[in-house]
């Protein structure tokens, strides 16, 4: 049913239609009205047959889900940033015991400084935790992904993250079409454990695993996401049938198909890149999109064939590594090596801590890439005059101050405002 | 010196017997009633903890364990699940890749224990399968301090769990460092003897059964290896019990303390009979049921067998932190009532 | 695509105005995107909310940069922040006040619009009257209905409704009610003269 709903709302109400059994609550900006639409589900009678338990911490939301989904409960929670970094422990244990929980991550930048707008760090900081992890572009694939989530982990027993740009998704109210229950349970059937803690069958689960063995487990660990690679696609193509649209999927290709250059980029921004791509064909430029959706399991494959007849590739990403550079450009790079001419790679980092991506930025990047490459990672936006006076002070004093509240300093007083001692 | 009887009078004079045995000292039991015999002593218990594990000689924790476990397999009709801290117990139990656990067992982390058990209860309840319990069960280590924070959250929402800790006063499996229940002037590896306040600092520490007690859940009590009754009978209790419920085991690590390894429940019982100790009951806020000290011992009885305390007895002077020891002692003995005034004879 | 930009501060309804103009988009079958300028939340404070509206999906994501049209619940704000940033120089421009633009001192940059495009409205009066409480949002958009005529007042009415159901619903659509017959007697009038 199409309905004007705020995004994380409508997440609420799609993951309710998954029947969850057991949800546990933590609060944290920006995903809190996630969780908080869910409890007043279980708590106004719509959702029924789910525990919704408030937890003390992140750490024991994803705990408590643990014990769920091993009991053989059907587990969620959410969270964004701190919260990730807080049950980092957790998360790594529901990946290596193979839990299929379902968590949303509610993309936000991770401190210091503290931050609470969008950028993708949080997710960046466990792509090697071997939990798959999938971008939403828009609010509606949100809704539609979290349904592709639960199907997708308890066929693989893997836990699966999805990912929606904090504020600028979970905030949005928008047109959104919500499933009927009877569609979500034609796709999504009830979950049957591949381990389950049963009195009448006790096994035990999570033994300290030695030298021996340690190393076969972690090969099956990634050989599930290769694995994942095959049943992604499948189950899209599936929810695509049943729901009459599309969503999800490895990747999706924007006017590429004679695209000089191609531009890479995950999640909302998605959306400003497509404007911006029509506007510079209306100028005569070829010039095309992938989305990446399924950031892990990383679709080398479909990538690199999607990339193979390209000039310029511009990785677009909210993250950095720092010292390093951008993690989504890394990988990419990664599956451009073996082509027999692969294109340039342009490494943009854009949008850290909510500041926001615009077309025009981007039109002036995606010309620039083209005509004056750089070397290196290119922060869009970099206000160059204030990054200069803090490196100017530091290299003048020890005693600097924190670098933070110089800049935050440096900004008041050129906007006028008055700056605190 | 005067014969006993004969000072007795008549009707006296022949003496009741006393059945000690009962108690604890005899743990085979077949001079008591079946119905008041240990589920250890019958040949139905289900051994969920089995033979094979890697525990030390002497191991207080696998003592405890055998028994809680055992005993609330039996009062639940083997409908038990048990959740398990990262520690000793963990870890010597399940030597991949072999088990010797006979229930459902999951092992998470160190410091989730009670989460995770939250979750499987949660699940239980879901699935409308009220009759499986559960237990979470960690060392002192992953309970008083890295799983303090998960446990008070599951005490606050009352979540229907038993948690066990096995209380042998430091990191055991680490190399035996210290915890906030290493008791005062204890020499762990991280509280060496050395320097001007050998061993464990005075005026640290935290009793967490007291905060379970705060919490006023509907049962905590505090056990220890040397009442086994004692204990079963309390396991068997908070099984009966629904919300959150918290045991404290007190088990002598015969590596960690530096003790013989067959002094274990003697020192269960003299940590019992100085005081340093108390074994008591509490629902809902209130301490119900104490276990009196029926002979005080002095606490230096207990400190002298353990390698841990032996700074304290090095110099030729007793070391004045002894008397703080006793201090505690008396202290506690005094706030929970555990010794009867003793009438004078006239 | 049509594109809104509100300006208030926090506590005067900014966003649900902004929501509340998403939905009666949405009930005349459009795409509609609201959402607010995610800054710390306090009473008092700048709060900028955005909407766009279109007859397609909407897929752009950066803050409205260049709106078609303004509304300003709050006009202390004119002197605090660039207010005007990127209106269009065929936008619109609605203030919830009881000056004149001239006694705002921003009649220079209203004279730059369009004949008809800018007018003030006392909502907060409006709202006063009718609710009770000063938050102007829902009388703003009937003003803007008739202001811009770009959704139907029925649709802003239903809309209300849905954001505030029951007696204050219909205190609020009286409001805006009012406000959209204020806003077209100024129209009207200016046609004449």
């Amino acid at each position: 049913m199409l309905k004007q709903i705020e995004g994380s709302h409508a997440m609420a109400e799609a993951i309710a239609l998954c029947r969850p059994e057991v949800v546990c609550a933590y609060p944290i900006t920006p995903q809190t009205h996630i969780v908080e639409g869910l409890g007043e589900l279980v708590k106004n009678g719509s959702l029924v047959d789910c525990e919704y338990i408030n937890v003390e911490s992140e750490f024991a939301a994803l705990s408590v889900a643990i014990g769920a989904s091993a009991a053989g409960a059907r587990a969620y929670t959410a969270t964004a940033s701190q919260g990730l970094l807080f049950m980092m422990e957790a998360v790594y244990n529901a990946s290596g015991l193979g839990l299929p929980i379902v968590m949303t991550l509610g993309n936000r930048a991770i401190g210091a400084p503290i931050n609470i707008w969008n950028d993708h760090s949080d997710a960046m900081s466990v792509r090697d935790s071997g939990w798959l992890q999938l971008f939403a572009e828009t609010n509606q694939e949100a809704v539609d992904l979290h349904i592709q989530a639960f199907k997708i982990a308890e066929e693989l027993s893997m836990p699966v993250m999805v990912c929606v740009d904090g504020f600028i998704l979970t905030h949005a109210m928008e047109r959104i079409d919500v499933p009927d229950q009877a569609t979500v349970d034609a796709y999504l059937p009830p979950y049957d454990p591949v381990q389950v803690l049963d009195p009448a069958a006790p096994i035990s689960i999570g033994a300290m695993v030695g030298p021996d063995a340690f190393t076969e487990v972690r090969f099956l660990a990634h050989y599930k996401q290769t694995q994942a690679l095959g049943l992604i696609p499948e189950f899209a193509r599936e929810f695509a049938e049943k729901f009459g649209r599309e969503a999800g999927g490895l990747l999706r290709c924007y006017r590429t198909e004679d695209a000089d250059v191609v531009v890479v980029a995950m999640g909302s921004v998605c959306g400003t890149i497509k404007d911006t791509i029509d506007e510079m064909r209306d100028d005569g430029i070829r010039i095309g999109l992938v989305t990446i959706v399924s950031f892990r399991p990383f679709p080398v494959d479909a990538l690199r064939a999607s990339l193979a007849a390209a000039k310029d590739v511009v990785v677009v990403e909210k993250s950095i590594a720092v010292g390093m550079g951008g993690q989504l450009a890394d990988n990419v790079g990664s599956a451009l090596r073996d082509l027999p001419r692969p294109p340039r790679l342009h490494s943009a980092v854009a949008g850290l801590g909510g500041r926001p991506i615009t077309r025009a930025s981007l039109h002036h990047l995606f010309r620039q890439a083209v005509v004056q490459p750089w070397e290196g990672t290119h922060f869009l936006d970099l206000n160059d005059r204030v990054v200069g006076r803090e490196i100017h002070r530091k290299r003048k004093s020890r005693r600097s101050g924190p670098t933070a509240e110089n800049i935050l300093r440096q900004l008041a007083i050129a906007s006028g405002l008055p700056a605190a001692e | 010196m005067p014969n006993p009887v004969a000072t007795l009078a008549p009707e006296e004079a022949v003496q009741k017997l006393k059945y000690y045995q009962k108690g604890t000292f005899t743990v085979g039991n077949r001079l008591v009633a079946e119905a008041e015999r240990s589920v250890q002593a019958s040949r139905d218990r289900s051994n969920a903890l089995t033979c094979g594990h890697r525990a030390c000689q002497g191991c207080g924790e696998a003592l405890g364990a055998r028994y809680a476990i055992d005993a609330a397999m039996r009062a639940t009709n083997n409908n038990l699940i048990a959740v398990n801290a990262t520690g000793c117990l963990e870890v010597f139990t399940t030597p991949y890749p072999e088990t010797s656990w006979q229930l459902p067992w999951l092992h998470s982390l160190f410091g989730n224990a009670a989460a995770v058990a939250t979750g499987v209860a949660a699940a239980m309840r879901v699935k409308k399968r009220k009759e499986v319990r559960v237990i979470a069960q960690g060392g002192d280590g992953g309970t008083t301090d890295i799983g303090f924070q998960c446990l008070s959250g599951m005490f606050e929402r009352n979540d229907d769990v038993l948690y066990i800790c096995y209380d042998n006063e430091g990191y055991m499996n680490t190399g035996v460092q210290r915890s906030s229940a290493t008791p005062p002037a204890a020499r762990t590896a991280t509280t060496p003897a050395v320097g001007a306040e050998p061993g464990n600092v005075f005026g640290t520490g935290k009793s967490v059964p007291k905060i379970a007690v705060a919490h006023g859940i509907p049962y905590v009590a505090t056990a220890t290896v040397a009442d086994l009754h004692d204990l079963e009978r309390k396991v068997t209790k908070a099984m009966g019990i629904r919300g959150a419920r918290y045991i404290q085991i007190n088990v002598p690590c015969p590596l960690g303390w530096g003790a013989l390894s067959h002094d274990t429940i003697r020192l269960a019982r003299l940590a019992v009979e100085c005081g340093l100790y108390p074994i008591f009951e509490a629902e809902h806020g209130k301490v119900t049921e104490v276990r009196k000290i029926r002979r005080q011992a002095p606490v230096t009885e207990y400190l002298k067998p353990q390698r841990r305390f032996a700074h304290l007895f090095k110099a030729e002077h007793e070391d004045p932190r002894v008397a703080r020891l006793q201090a505690i002692c008396d202290a506690n003995i005094a706030d929970y009532g555990l010794v009867d005034a003793i009438a004078e004879e006239a | 695509m049509f594109q809104v930009r509100i300006h208030g501060r926090g506590g005067q309804g900014v966003v649900t105005g902004a929501e509340m103009l998403s939905i009666a988009a949405f009930f005349e079958g459009r795409h509609a995107q609201a959402f607010p300028s995610f800054g710390s939340e306090r009473t008092g404070a700048p709060v900028v909310a955005f909407c766009r509206i279109a007859d397609q999906e909407i897929r752009l994501r950066e803050p409205i940069l260049d709106p078609d049209c303004l509304i300003v619940q709050d006009a202390t704000l004119f002197k605090v922040i660039d207010v005007f940033a990127g209106l269009r120089g065929d936008g619109y421009l609605l203030v919830n006040t009881n000056k004149s633009f001239a006694e705002l001192h921003i009649g220079e940059a209203a004279n730059r619009l369009p004949k008809r495009h800018a007018v003030i409205v006392p909502a907060t009066e409006f709202a006063l009257k009718h609710v009770g409480r000063p938050v102007p949002n829902a009388a703003l958009l009937g003003a803007f209905a008739a202001l811009t005529q770009f959704v139907h007042i029925d649709s802003v009415e239903r809309a209300i409704e849905e954001a505030f159901p029951g007696k204050i619903g219909a205190a609020n659509i009286a409001a805006a009610t009012e406000a959209y017959g204020f806003v077209q007697t100024q129209q009207l009038a200016a046609t004449a003269a």
